[in-house]
């Protein structure tokens, strides 16, 4: 077994530097790596590009690292829950590259399964297309989407061993396992970290081989951003 | 009488199918979850990974890893599975989910939709809407009629940036039920009770076809 257990979030980022990319799992709040976010806030890095779904909201996830301005470019689906991002954006101090989430996921799968493009009938005739080759396949125009690949991508899971297994919670799956498959460096943040053997290969979710580093965090406050209940 | 949004989310949940996968986008289409007629069987897929998805939990049930595209806390049926989101929207531009409602800001005759920017004043992002209109057979629109300066959101040309092209097969506002016909025109096919024809040609910019008598909804 490859050991890939490092002791904190800490030595997990160690190496990353101004001015790289970096792919951040999650969907909103749920499944960010929020240890990792906090330490690359502490860090203080600048100039970086992050692709991540959402940009988090003002006061937690990206929305972080988007108040410190440590972010050059987002490369996003949906920011629409970040009135600094949304600042940042309109006044030209933010660089934004808006694409279709499900382009955006396909583009990361891509990136780690050795597919350089691939094409998608997704935002033909709008302004995503421009600029892209568009061919017919079936008498329906696609256009063709590029993969995306990371110097790091930081992944949260629910559970993971040392080999780098994973398991992911609930939707806070979303982007996660096409993001780990993407990073040259994929690190795991889990809320329980377990020796090999202890889960089930059955149920893996991120095999252990597109993982580089692991550890278990700190701590999870685990965000819920539009909490909505009935009456008993 | 114009409808509100439940009114709109009830006679949009007149148009499910037994045995069919819907995705439903956020605001009124999520509404239409509520109004399932009796004897139809639909799953609801969220493109944030989770198909069965059921209603919002209980005070104090709560799960942060559980929530729908809109970012709600929900909870999962019997039956229900979560994947990511690569396996969501291969669900999607593979045509396995039968049946899209999302909102808009506008729809021209043609069939085409935006929703999604404002050049200079928003910018929001897309999220999974384009993929969305881009591959489902059955398209339906929720939306009011006119926006809040009381223009028409039926429109002979979409003004603000697309979201996808010919891709809208009905829409259903406060005012009216409208199939988008394949050479272009909104065919009126419902009124909503008490409302004209002449009232909901005025609200309507696009083509608007009408033939013959047009019945009211029927939202018991």
């Amino acid at each position: 077994m490859i050991n890939k257990v490092v002791a904190n979030v800490e030595e997990a980022l160690d190496g990353v530097q101004d001015g790289m990319t970096f792919m951040l799992g999650g969907f909103g709040l749920c499944g960010i790596p929020e240890n990792s976010i906090a330490e690359l806030v502490k860090k203080g890095i600048k100039d970086i590009t992050c692709i991540s779904n959402n940009a988090g909201v003002d006061d937690f996830g990206l929305g972080l690292l988007l108040q410190q301005k440590q972010i050059k470019k987002m490369i996003s689906s949906y920011v629409g829950e970040n009135d600094e991002f949304e600042r940042q954006m309109l006044s030209g101090e933010l660089e934004v590259d808006l694409i279709p989430q499900g382009s955006l996921a396909e583009r990361c799968r891509a990136g780690g399964a050795g597919i350089p493009a691939f094409f998608t009938p997704a935002g033909y005739g709008t302004e995503v297309a421009e600029g892209k080759e568009i061919r017919e396949f079936n008498g329906k125009p696609h256009i063709l989407e590029s993969a995306l690949t990371a110097d790091f991508a930081i992944v949260k899971a629910w559970k993971g061993d040392t080999a780098g297994n994973l398991i992911y919670k609930a939707t806070a799956k979303n982007f996660n396992p096409m993001m780990a498959m993407a990073g040259k460096i994929t690190i795991a943040e889990v809320e329980e970290l377990v020796p090999a053997g202890e889960l089930d290969p059955n149920e893996i979710h991120t095999p252990g081989i597109f993982v580089q580093r692991i550890f278990q965090g700190d701590r999870f406050e685990k965000r819920i951003e539009q909490r909505t209940v009935r009456q008993k | 009488m114009a409808l509100d949004k439940t009114g709109i989310a009830k006679r949009i949940a007149q148009e499910l199918q037994d045995n069919t996968y819907v995705n439903l986008g956020i605001g009124i289409p999520t509404l239409v979850a509520n109004y399932i007629p009796e004897g139809i069987s639909v799953e609801f897929q969220s493109e944030n990974g989770i198909l069965g998805m059921g209603p919002f939990p209980f005070e104090g049930e709560e799960d942060a890893d559980l929530i729908n595209a809109g970012k709600q806390t929900i909870t999962a049926l019997d039956g229900a599975v979560y994947f990511d989101s690569a396996t969501s929207f291969a669900m999607i531009r593979g045509q396995h989910v039968q049946l899209t409602v999302l909102g808009a800001m506008e729809v021209a005759d043609n069939g085409d939709i935006a929703n999604w920017k404002i050049p200079g004043r928003m910018v929001k992002g897309m999220g999974g809407a384009m993929d969305l209109v881009a591959s489902a057979d059955n398209i339906i629109v929720a939306m009011m009629h006119t926006n809040k300066r009381g223009e028409s959101k039926l429109l002979k040309q979409c003004s603000l940036p697309l979201t996808g092209v010919g891709c809208v097969k009905k829409v259903v506002t406060n005012l009216a039920v409208l199939e988008v016909m394949p050479n272009g025109g909104f065919k009126l096919l419902e009124r909503a009770p008490g409302v004209s024809v002449e009232e909901i040609q005025k609200a309507t910019q696009g083509s608007l076809l009408v033939e013959g008598e047009i019945p009211e909804m029927q939202l018991d």
